[in-house]
């Protein structure tokens, strides 16, 4: 890695991939103070423009992420099968996540633990 | 890997080194994979639970309303600067890892006096991050209040861990309340009012301290007033439908029936009294005000806006307003953590959002001490005297998979 300039590419590199990741985290903070207000102005229901924004955020996150390991952490200038390695075993995690999302509504249905039980009186009157 | 020289013969299997990066680097990696293994499944278990609580908007914390308090902000000016030191926090972590990023650069370059200024930032600013978590903890632990805003009757956030539902409780309770005045239920608790609730938060049975339906000696109302006669009890009784959480509930068409309406005159209980709006106060074991109960049923257990309630100058006329609070103003909570009631909104969010962040500045604060080693070891000219400056890219891997994980923690507890 010792380049042959005295690392000036390796340097610019990691400040062009600062800026990137600065960048996104200005954009997320943006979208979340405008994003209600764009949304209203447009005329988009308010569910639809909030799972877009989520969306959006995860996005992003995601973006930052592979600008922190592939530049910072240099897993794209290590060789291939170190980066396919680490990476691989996340396919794992994925698998978790879209497990757990879909399977997560139908979780301990019918007990809610943390419902009080004297939150409303309307509910009595189903017994009377 | 020019500079990182693998004895091919110091490896056990193989001839070579498959992944052409030193065993030290390969593990680091690999014990962050595992690690962010752990993280995942945190946040994994985190979004399942949320996707559990239903998505109507009131069983969840607000993200960006989680925590609205910026120093100077918030101590001098009382304004809510909602995400505003957050945000601070991750632009300050980004920051230490391009620091991080640059003295790995110059360790390349066997740069000693780069190294040694780039990891001197690096530990400023984990420092720097510490320190902001330790002021948002703070006010987390000790409660951090709400403004009361006069002129349309709403409670706000003062900047805390809060629910949707109960910033939406709190709203709903004070100024308006909604159903009762048309349904006129009437709630009796056997054992009395007070009596009822302790038993609720001790865990035990509601109907249970009172004695059950039979032996009931002492019915309590919403209001206060008890009624202790022994036939005024059964004659209430045979006329009230057993509720699911151990009260007792009439409706008050039912009460013109069979003399009823005397009973409830001698408590001094009237039907303008069953639509107004009366607080009742349920004390802890060491006399702190845990919860009130609203005449509709809803119950406040937001500290600040007990304290609130209970100031002398507060009363709530007929129509259900707080009439009394004449100022807007700032409430500061006399709450904050406790081990006899939760503070924080929605038990699964304060749960995951206090392990997790808690978890995440656990690693922030071993990466400044595996730094604070790592500085000393490059004034001392350890690494120059070994010929690389290989350990600042270990250190450095880790430090990067921190601000990985603030990454996502950012995005899943504060924005989304």
């Amino acid at each position: 890695m010792a380049a042959a300039d005295g690392g000036a590419s390796a340097r610019k590199e990691i400040i062009q991939t600062a800026l990137i990741l600065s960048g996104l985290t200005a954009f997320e903070f943006l979208i979340a103070f405008i994003w209600k207000d764009v949304g209203a102005a447009i005329g988009v229901e308010e569910e639809f423009a909030k799972l877009m924004k989520n969306l959006l955020f995860i996005i992003l996150t995601l973006f930052k992420a592979f600008y922190i390991v592939a530049y910072f952490m240099h897993l794209k200038h290590e060789i291939r099968r170190l980066s396919v390695t680490i990476v691989l075993p996340f396919l794992f995690i994925i698998w978790l996540i879209i497990g757990l999302m879909l399977e997560g509504g139908y979780w301990g249905a019918g007990v809610d633990a943390e419902q009080t039980t004297l939150n409303k009186v309307e509910m009595v009157e189903d017994n009377a | 890997m020019a500079d990182v020289s693998v004895d091919p013969k110091a490896l056990s299997e193989g001839e070579r080194p498959i992944f052409q990066a030193s065993w030290g680097k390969l593990f680091m990696w690999f014990f962050l994979v595992s690690d962010a293994f752990t993280f995942s499944g945190l946040l994994i278990a985190y979004g399942a639970l949320r996707v559990r609580a239903g998505s109507d908007g009131y069983n969840w914390a607000l993200p960006e309303e989680v925590f609205t308090h910026a120093p100077i902000l918030h101590e001098i000016f009382h304004i809510d600067a909602p995400l505003v030191f957050v945000g601070l926090m991750t632009f300050v972590l980004i920051l230490s890892s391009v620091t991080m990023v640059l003295a790995v650069e110059a360790g390349h370059r066997k740069s000693k006096k780069e190294v040694q200024k780039w990891v001197f930032w690096t530990i400023i600013g984990g420092i720097t991050f510490l320190s902001c978590q330790a002021y948002e903890w703070y006010h987390f632990i000790s409660g951090t209040g709400i403004y009361y805003n006069a002129e349309d009757h709403r409670f706000e956030s003062g900047g805390m861990m809060l629910s949707a539902s109960l910033l939406e409780e709190s709203q709903e309770t004070a100024p308006k309340i909604v159903g009762l005045e048309d349904k006129k239920v009437i709630v009796f608790y056997p054992g009395g009012l007070e009596h009822f609730y302790e038993n609720k938060i001790h865990g035990a049975h509601g109907g249970d301290g009172g004695g059950g339906h039979e032996e009931a000696t002492k019915l309590g109302l919403r209001n206060g007033a008890e009624i202790t006669n022994k036939g005024d009890i059964k004659k209430l009784l045979e006329h009230a439908h057993h509720s699911h959480d151990g009260s007792f509930v009439m409706k008050w068409d039912e009460v013109g029936k069979s003399g009823l309406e005397k009973i409830l005159k001698k408590t001094g209980t009237t039907p303008a009294d069953i639509a107004s709006v009366k607080v009742y106060a349920q004390k802890s074991i060491n006399g702190d005000t845990l919860r009130m109960v609203m005449r509709n049923g809803y119950e406040i257990t937001y500290p600040s806006l007990i304290q609130t309630l209970k100031k002398p100058g507060v009363k709530v006329d007929q129509e259900g307003h707080i009439a009394k609070i004449e100022e807007d103003g700032y409430y500061p909570s006399q709450g904050g953590a406790s081990m006899y009631a939760n503070q924080y909104g929605r038990k699964a969010f304060a749960n995951l959002f206090f392990f997790v962040t808690g978890f995440h500045g656990t690693h922030v604060f071993s990466g400044v001490i595996l730094l604070i080693i790592l500085y000393l070891n490059v004034r001392k000219g350890t690494y120059e005297k070994r010929g690389h400056y290989e350990m600042t890219e270990k250190i450095g891997l880790y430090w990067h998979f921190v601000d990985l994980v603030w990454v996502f923690v950012f995005t899943f507890f504060y924005l989304v």
